[in-house]
């Protein structure tokens, strides 16, 4: 990846969450798109705001654990009649009720961890480095009282002053820019 | 404030409903934050940490003792002999693991029923479920008697050309508990990852930066982080919770498949969640209490949470004595099988009859007191009750293992069972292994959800404003 160099975006610290939502709102409406709110918990109302709906967390953990089911299933059904097929107490070789308790578990295994994982790659996580860390405001708040709306640089709307001035309107406790 | 009458004007009381409040009025944002952070990042360790984590430690030594000499010796040092060729190893891991049950029923099922109380407690709760987990698993793999082989379980590719037998609950028993272990691990990382991203920024010293900043994977809590974060924290409750009951079920299979009077019933699988669930609770609320004490988190470990958790404990209780009581009317009512006549009256009055009742004063008997509102509010008195509810489920155990095993159809192959001095080193060293996990767990750890907290608070709610927005910026 090439070093980027420039501002990554103007950064507005707010004190509740209902300012928050408020200025985001406002943003989204005002045209701005490539923006991000930071939050101490999920503040729901405020995903609605910057339109982002949809994920595909629970799309990814279906596959998961479809994948662990057919999985362990095949593996048990394998081992049972092909690989190692013993007799016990005359049971039939493919004794499916008996391969259900496994392959249920796999299920789960799959699905669990394609949820946690899963979300994680969504998210873009590990990612131990982002411009925002460099806002000196950012670490006090972001991770404990303090809300933040971000409008990010690459966005077309975007301009130096003009959307300061925007964000200024909502009466934010700051205004920062964020360095690259 | 604990054993005296709660005031009609306690601040504490919610005015409206007249339930206690979950958290204690006049927090904000900050102070929940500090509160619960500053436990971890204090660079002043409270002495009667390192006292309990000491003694932890010493019975961990004593394990590890038990442990070499079992590893030197085999498992012919225990008491474990044909008939009883399961006793103490079994028992404990039955135990064990159901007690690990209540953290995943308090992290996953009452969060699908969104009960908010579960915030305070339910990152310890979880805590609890993986060293429990951790102390329930040491148990078979000890018990197969060489294990270093223990991989042999799992199916893989080998010279030997042996694949596993997935006709045996035994193995069933494999995949349970190892896709338990691996999701409560996998739930109770991922609920930790906002706040190991505070721990972070809150940190003072280089190496808490860099811990948490590792471990919190650059959570930076963007709300496209957040909806995919709550989204898979719901489907990971949603998962968990069939988990949990499949558990224990698998458990039970072990026990129900066999032919053995005492063993060979269709009841084994509900009673022997509820007995988990209950057995949970219990040790809940004997971790809440001293905690909540010794880091005076009376405010967000409240009396409500200590009156629901009895309730819950009243409520699991009552179905485990339903289970009792069906197990007494299907042998000497139903069955018509002398052996399973005998096998009932066995466990009654037989040589060990003794640890029946047991089983019957702590399970079933003194806990009716929880009925009682006053007592549930009294914490020293829910305290004791709940130690009294553990010692009653493992000696369930021990009375469905030890009994059943020692008189089966045949008189001849009758025996006893006394445990011996490694048994109980055991037994006592993994309560040591448990309290020394945990210990380090509240040293270096979150113990209560902050980012879950900070959603309660009344500040959280979004409030529409009349003031206009203000126009666009061009």
């Amino acid at each position: 990846m090439p070093v980027r160099e420039g501002t990554y975006g103007l950064l507005a610290e707010f004190d509740t969450p209902s300012q928050l939502v408020r200025a985001a709102k406002g943003a989204y409406s005002a045209g701005y798109r490539r923006m991000d709110c930071y939050t101490p918990y999920a503040v729901e109302e405020a995903a609605e705001a910057i339109g982002f709906h949809r994920n595909t967390v629970s799309l990814v953990t279906l596959i998961g654990g479809l994948l662990g089911l057919v999985t362990m299933f095949s593996l048990e059904t394998w081992i049972s009649v092909w690989a190692f097929p013993i007799n016990v107490a005359g049971r039939p070789y493919y004794s499916w009720p008996a391969f259900v308790v496994p392959a249920y578990e796999w299920t789960i295994l799959w699905a669990g961890l394609s949820a946690a994982f899963g979300m994680l790659a969504l998210c873009g996580l590990p990612q131990l480095y982002h411009p925002l860390f460099n806002a000196p405001n950012f670490r006090n708040g972001a991770t404990s009282d303090k809300f933040f709306l971000c409008l990010e640089s690459t966005d077309p709307r975007f301009d130096m002053v003009e959307t300061r001035e925007f964000l200024d309107g909502f009466t934010p406790v700051s205004v920062v820019e964020v360095e690259y | 404030m604990a054993t005296k009458d709660t005031p009609v004007n306690d601040p504490m009381l919610d005015p409206i409903t007249g339930e206690f409040a979950v958290i204690a009025p006049g927090h904000t944002f900050k102070s929940v934050t500090e509160e619960i952070s500053n436990i971890v990042l204090t660079p002043r360790t409270p002495l009667g940490w390192f006292f309990g984590f000491a003694i932890a430690g010493g019975v961990v030594l004593m394990l590890l003792v038990a442990l070499t000499w079992l590893f030197l010796r085999g498992v012919g040092i225990w008491a474990v002999t044909i008939p009883v060729a399961w006793g103490f190893a079994i028992i404990n891991f039955v135990w064990w693991i159901g007690i690990g049950h209540a953290g995943t029923l308090i992290s996953a099922i009452l969060l699908l029923f969104k009960q908010g109380w579960r915030n305070s407690i339910n990152r310890f709760a979880e805590a609890m479920t993986i060293f429990a987990v951790v102390c329930a698993g040491l148990f078979p793999l000890i018990h197969t008697g060489r294990p270093w082989l223990a991989y042999w379980l799992f199916p893989y590719p080998n010279t030997m050309n042996v694949w596993p037998q997935f006709r045996s609950p035994l193995l069933w028993d494999v995949f349970a508990v190892s896709t338990y272990a691996t999701i409560s691990v996998v739930f109770w990382y991922i609920g930790m990852i906002p706040d190991l991203g505070t721990l972070r920024d809150r940190a003072k010293s280089r190496f808490g930066q860099f811990f948490y900043g590792m471990l919190a994977v650059g959570w930076r809590g963007s709300v496209r982080h957040w909806v995919r974060y709550e989204m898979s924290s719901l489907l990971l409750a949603g998962l968990a919770t069939p988990l949990v009951l499949s558990v224990h079920s698998v458990i039970s299979f072990d026990f129900a498949v066999a032919l053995l009077p005492g063993w060979h019933t269709t009841i084994f699988p509900p009673y022997f969640v509820a007995g988990a669930i209950y057995s949970g609770f219990a040790m809940v609320i004997t971790l809440a209490i001293p905690i909540r004490e010794f880091y005076h988190l009376e405010d967000l470990i409240t009396l409500r949470h200590v009156d629901n958790m009895c309730k819950v404990m009243l409520a699991t209780g009552l179905i485990v004595a339903y289970g009792y009581s069906t197990e007494v009317f299907m042998s000497y009512c139903y069955s018509a099988s002398k052996w399973e006549y005998f096998m009932m009256w066995n466990r009654m009055f037989g040589p060990i009859g003794w640890a029946y009742w047991v089983l019957i004063t702590c399970n079933i008997a003194l806990p009716q007191l929880l009925w009682s509102r006053k007592l549930r509010r009294n914490v020293p008195f829910v305290f004791l009750m709940s130690l009294i509810v553990n010692t009653g489920m493992w000696f369930e155990r021990f009375v469905i293992i030890v009994i059943s095993l020692s008189r089966d159809y045949l008189p001849s192959s009758w025996g006893t069972y006394r445990a011996t001095k490694w048994d109980y080193m055991t037994l006592a060293g993994t309560f040591g292994l448990f309290t020394f996990l945990f210990f380090l767990f509240i040293r270096f750890l979150p113990m209560i959800p902050m980012s879950e907290l900070r959603l309660m608070l009344p500040q959280a709610k979004i409030r529409a404003e009349a003031e206009p927005l203000p126009e666009a910026g061009d």
